[in-house]
């Protein structure tokens, strides 16, 4: 059994632990150094567990070393192990970028961001339902107090909004789990999916009320059409690097619901399976939609992105309903470039506030920036990739998503939905592109200029959206290979439950 | 013995969701407080009630499901955590925002303000 698969919640709650330590806590300096090659070595870590993952196929950590069902487990395959590097890819972008100064305006920030890695790679990677909720709540806990990070008015409103919410949502998620436990008898995913096919049909209802509670549960945290009044308040207000590590956060839901309705709601379910298809594919369409008027509507800047947010989680959950293979490698290879790109735009909403002066990141006439040159290129390169437009990485991922609706159906509500918004997406990002850069008033900058590590962290995540098409041909393959692993369920099936098949064997 | 349980649990499921939708901060933390305990009993129900039945090996005739019991355990410390950490956040919100409503606005004062502008 290899231990590697455990290394990314290790090594940032060690470090996290480490930062608080005296010599360390004291020290800004150190603070900032410890958690920056913290983040390096994770990022070196996954890619590790990936390239192994990849050789070596689906495999599991026991904890403890009692074997599943029965124990937790934690399960690396492509698809969960390519989120963890993803998540490793943008916590280094945010953190060089809070290092910049950001991270001196409150306490504990490192701590917290090192937390809130471990519950989020804790979350990608466990393979046992109640644990996922554990590390929801570790994720959660460490970004309620990150959102609050630097204070201030609007910061304490949104955070009481998200912590009711969130808190309201963990109570559904233990009435589901509850329900669900009660009737499979397992919490575990691999076996609950043994236990879904071979319900008994007095248990119908139930099984299936407490799956969609779940979808209730993972809705909430995706930000899904009736439940994302929280998320453009809440990403506008937190702190630009807390902001950009939250693109990943809707993210998780997305993942915990291609994970529950794949696994366990798949197609081996009997009449449970694709239950929560008919609910997913109008909710995604109608958030895209609601995603792309929030882009015309918005008044400024930092609202603009979350709402780009939101059309990037309709647009997964969308592919979610549709089941296919085709379907789930778009969704990896969409989180990848929509999570990086959305990141970059949060950290480049501030560098462009920070250069306005008063006018801040509002869509108003202010004062010309100091260095429009570069930040005008980079806004450039990213709205181009969030827009969909070739030659960057957005095109691709809009091209994989077009490419699969199979159904004439589907084609004519997918793409009519999706190009429609991508049209709205560009012409939202055109007004504040022109606004921002173009309707200056006077002609004298003001002296904030982007420091070097800010600008590492911008260049470093904007990197994916030109190295994504030039290594389209290998991502896509990875998406594939991806897509084809955790759809192969009865496999899955076989490799976590091989203790339990053996002893069932043996009188 | 099975429907009195069920019945606390919907009533205090019911009392938790009233107050959750109030708009002061104080009714919300009290009403998911609520909602953390009836969602406590739910899951500790979802191993079966039972009587006298011993959660540890060769101690008892009948023996009861002892994982509900870890769960509740785990569900209980987080949401105690939770709820510490909203009371303090609520606490925040009454001294940056003014008052302790959920919105951080009072009715009154907002059709006041719509007014004079």
């Amino acid at each position: 059994m290899s231990h590697l698969i455990i290394a990314p919640i290790l090594l940032p709650i060690f470090t996290a632990l480490l930062i608080m330590l005296p010599p360390i806590h004291y020290s800004p300096v150190r603070r900032r150094w410890v958690s920056m090659i913290s983040t390096v070595i994770l990022l070196i870590l996954t890619v590790c567990l990936l390239l192994q993952t990849r050789a070596e196929g689906v495999h599991f950590y026991a904890l403890g070393d009692w074997r599943p069902p029965f124990g937790i487990i934690l399960v690396a395959d492509i698809f969960s192990v390519s989120m963890v590097c993803l998540t490793a890819i943008l916590a280094l972008g945010a953190i060089c970028y809070g290092s910049a100064g950001e991270d001196e305006k409150g306490s504990f920030f490192h701590p917290l961001f090192q937390f809130q890695l471990m519950g989020i790679n804790g979350a990608f990677l466990t393979g046992d339902l109640f644990n996922l909720f554990v590390f929801f709540e570790v994720l959660l806990i460490a970004s309620y107090g990150l959102l609050v990070h630097a204070g201030g008015k609007n910061k304490t409103k949104a955070a009481v909004h998200y912590v009711v919410l969130n808190l309201a949502g963990s109570a559904v998620f233990l009435f589901s789990l509850g329900i669900l436990y009660g009737t499979l008898g397992t919490l575990n995913i691999a076996d609950m999916a043994v236990q879904v096919a071979q319900l008994p049909a007095e248990n119908l209802m139930l099984v299936k009320s407490g799956g969609l509670l779940l979808l209730i549960v993972f809705a909430l945290k995706a930000a899904i059409l009736p439940l994302q009044f929280w998320l453009p308040a809440t990403y506008s207000a937190a702190s630009p690097p807390v902001a950009a590590l939250f693109a990943v956060m809707t993210k998780i839901g997305v993942y915990a619901l291609l994970r529950v309705y794949t696994t366990i709601f798949g197609e081996q379910a009997g009449p449970l399976a694709g239950m929560a298809s008919a609910w997913l594919w109008p909710l995604g369409l109608a958030t895209i939609m609601l995603g792309a008027i929030g882009v015309l509507a918005s008044q400024d800047f930092r609202k603009l992105v979350a709402n780009l947010v939101i059309i990037s989680v309709g647009t997964l959950v969308t592919l979610v309903s549709l089941q296919s293979s085709a379907a789930t490698s778009a969704v990896l290879f969409y989180t990848i470039h929509s999570t990086l790109v959305c990141g970059a735009l949060f950290l480049l909403a501030d560098v462009i506030a920070s250069q306005r002066g008063k006018a801040g990141d509002r869509l108003v006439p202010g004062r010309r920036m100091a260095q429009p040159v570069l930040l005008g290129s980079l806004f450039l390169v990213a709205a181009i990739s969030v827009a969909g437009l070739p030659p960057l990485s957005g095109f691709i991922g809009k091209l994989m998503i077009l490419q699969a609706a199979v159904t004439p159906m589907q084609q004519l509500l997918l793409w009519g939905v999706v190009l429609l918004s991508s049209l709205m997406v560009l012409i939202g990002l055109s007004r504040a592109g022109s606004v921002l850069f173009w309707r200056v008033s006077g002609n004298d900058a003001g002296p904030e200029r982007v420091l070097p590590l800010q600008s590492f962290a911008l260049v470093w995540l904007l990197l994916a959206a030109p190295l994504m098409v030039a290594f389209a041909g290998p991502l896509t393959g990875l998406s594939y290979a991806a897509a084809e692993q955790m759809r192969d369920i009865e496999n899955n099936i076989t490799i976590i439950l091989a203790d339990k098949v053996n002893a069932g064997d043996q009188p | 013995m099975e429907s009195l349980f069920a019945g606390c649990i919907g009533f205090l499921t019911a009392c938790g969701v009233f107050l959750l939708l109030r708009g002061r901060t104080f009714p919300v933390v009290v009403g998911l407080t609520m909602l953390a305990y009836a969602v406590n009993l739910f899951l500790f129900s979802s191993g079966r009630l039972s009587t006298q039945g011993a959660a540890v090996l060769g101690t008892s005739e009948t023996y009861a499901d002892p994982l509900p019991q870890a769960l509740v355990l785990t569900a209980i410390v987080i949401g105690f955590a939770m709820t510490a950490y909203l009371v303090i956040l609520a606490i925040r919100a009454r001294a940056d925002l003014g008052n302790d409503h959920v919105d951080g606005k009072l009715p009154q004062q907002d059709g006041s303000r719509k007014e004079s502008r």
